[in-house]
């Protein structure tokens, strides 16, 4: 514990570039998901392809990932940029099947009954699809971002500041006490952030409460983690 | 592009094809290391796994833990368990064991729980005994659902082993890290390359192997149940009797 209060300041600092690194991607993935997934929910074609390269795209490696991007779109290899942006790729991945499942998930009389009081592809889509696969939603948005939180910690090989750097020194140096605190202060963040969504689906989401469909929604059974 | 070119020159250079450090040599221990942590967490998460979907007992732990185990990072556990053991291959097998185990323990006892209670009913019926319910009907239903856990695990595997090489001289990685050290960035796009390969390659050979384990019964009934099912998922798997029951 003696590390941990000599070096308050360094946690700190490291915290928010993890912060920085992490909370942009998860944003982005949901909104970027949600278009793509609409598309895989709603034809066959774009289905496929979606799916398809949103798969290959997750399986790949994260530390060769970081190494490849800055050559495909010319970012700085240890800029929070090309972090941010391979964290984005894994979070649109995850979330786009995610996305099209919950909405696949809505009652197809309720989708007829929409249309046949005239909502538009559109309103049907903000007012009745979404509202109604929010729970799935965001128990896909709350793996999403655990796992990003976790996944930011390996940018630190590439020497990208993150908490991860708390592993990479503390390895360097021989300081178990460093490394111990940083798997401690990721869990916490990727606690807090999940937190936080849920915090957040509780205001959006107000029926859920009285309904506990959003345990219904955590039995949908999410891809098994795969934290590159 | 110019940056792709050199990369690919690094790929194909004779160079690199002889020595310590080769990249024949270097892509087998990557693969040999992942076969043997997947096997090692296969033999302690599949039993377990198998007790836990045919029981129903002890679910709520294996969620928890592994829910728990998802958050922890990989790169934390495994410079801890370097500086525990030292450096060299104790580190990351112990490690990526630990990580391989949760998705493979998921696969096999989820894999028994999305089969149809009915069919375990009907071969408890018919007089089938416990063991015979889960060789015959319970093993081979669950199976495609248990590969879609071992191919997760091998990704995870494939993706930390690169890791590794930060705590060990062994793997792709090791071409990653040397290039991130000299600078040399032909070197590390290449190496990069090949890991994506390798794990992309290992995706395709288990999303095949899914498609081929599943029961040729169930994989002909499949069409039919999917025409006759109501667009809505259904509810639930319980039977209806037990419903409404306070």
């Amino acid at each position: 514990m003696n590390w941990v209060w000599a070096n308050l300041d360094l946690i700190r600092d490291r915290t928010l570039d993890h912060l920085i690194l992490s909370v942009p991607p998860i944003i982005l993935s949901f909104v970027i998901a949600l278009p793509l997934g609409w598309l895989a929910n709603r034809y066959r074609l774009s289905r496929g392809v979606i799916l398809t390269v949103s798969g290959l795209l997750y399986a790949i490696p994260s530390f060769p990932m970081f190494i490849v991007l800055p050559a495909l779109v010319g970012t700085t290899l240890r800029s929070p940029l090309n972090l941010v942006i391979a964290l984005t790729i894994y979070g649109v991945a995850l979330m786009v099947r995610v996305v099209a499942d919950g909405l696949a998930s809505v009652d197809a009389d309720v989708q007829r009954s929409a249309v046949a009081v005239g909502f538009s592809t559109w309103t049907n889509f903000w007012q009745v699809e979404l509202p109604l696969s929010g729970p799935v939603l965001l128990a896909g948005l709350r793996v999403v971002a655990v796992s990003t939180v976790s996944l930011a910690t390996v940018g630190a090989v590439i020497g990208a500041q993150s908490l991860g750097s708390l592993f990479t020194d503390g390895f360097q140096r021989g300081i178990q006490a460093e490394i111990i605190t940083g798997i401690v202060a990721t869990v916490l963040l990727a606690l807090l952030l999940d937190g936080a969504l849920v915090a957040v689906g509780r205001l959006a989401l107000p029926w859920t409460r009285a309904r506990k469909s959003v345990r219904a929604a955590a039995r949908l059974r999410l891809p098994v983690e795969v934290t590159p | 592009m110019n940056i792709f070119g050199d990369a690919l020159n690094w790929i194909i250079d004779p160079a690199n094809y002889s020595g310590p450090g080769a990249i024949p040599m270097r892509l087998l221990e990557h693969l040999g290391f992942t076969f043997l942590t997947l096997l090692v967490a296969s033999a302690i998460a599949i039993p377990f796994g198998f007790v836990i979907g045919h029981t129903g007992r002890g679910r709520g732990l294996a969620v928890t833990t592994s829910g728990g185990l998802r958050a922890i990072p990989t790169l934390g556990l495994l410079t801890l368990v370097a500086l525990w053991i030292g450096i060299g291959l104790g580190a990351p097998y112990v490690a990526l064991t630990v990580l391989a185990i949760p998705p493979i323990l998921a696969g096999a006892y989820t894999g028994f729980e999305a089969i149809d209670r009915g069919a375990i009913d009907a071969a408890r019926a018919v007089g089938m005994s416990e063991v015979q319910i889960l060789t015959q009907v319970e093993i081979p239903l669950g199976l495609p659902l248990l590969i879609g856990g071992l191919r997760s695990a091998a990704l995870q595997v494939v993706a930390t082993a690169t890791l590794a090489a930060y705590v060990a001289d062994f793997g792709l990685g090791r071409y990653l890290f040397s290039g991130l050290k000299t600078r040399d960035y032909a070197q590390m796009l290449g190496g990069s390359i090949l890991v994506i390969l390798l794990a992309l390659a290992l995706e395709g050979i288990f999303a095949t192997i899914q498609r081929v384990v599943v029961p040729r019964g169930v994989a002909s009934t499949r069409l039919l149940v999917d025409r006759a099912r109501p667009a809505r998922p259904r509810p639930g798997m319980e039977p209806a009797i037990t419903k409404g029951n306070p």
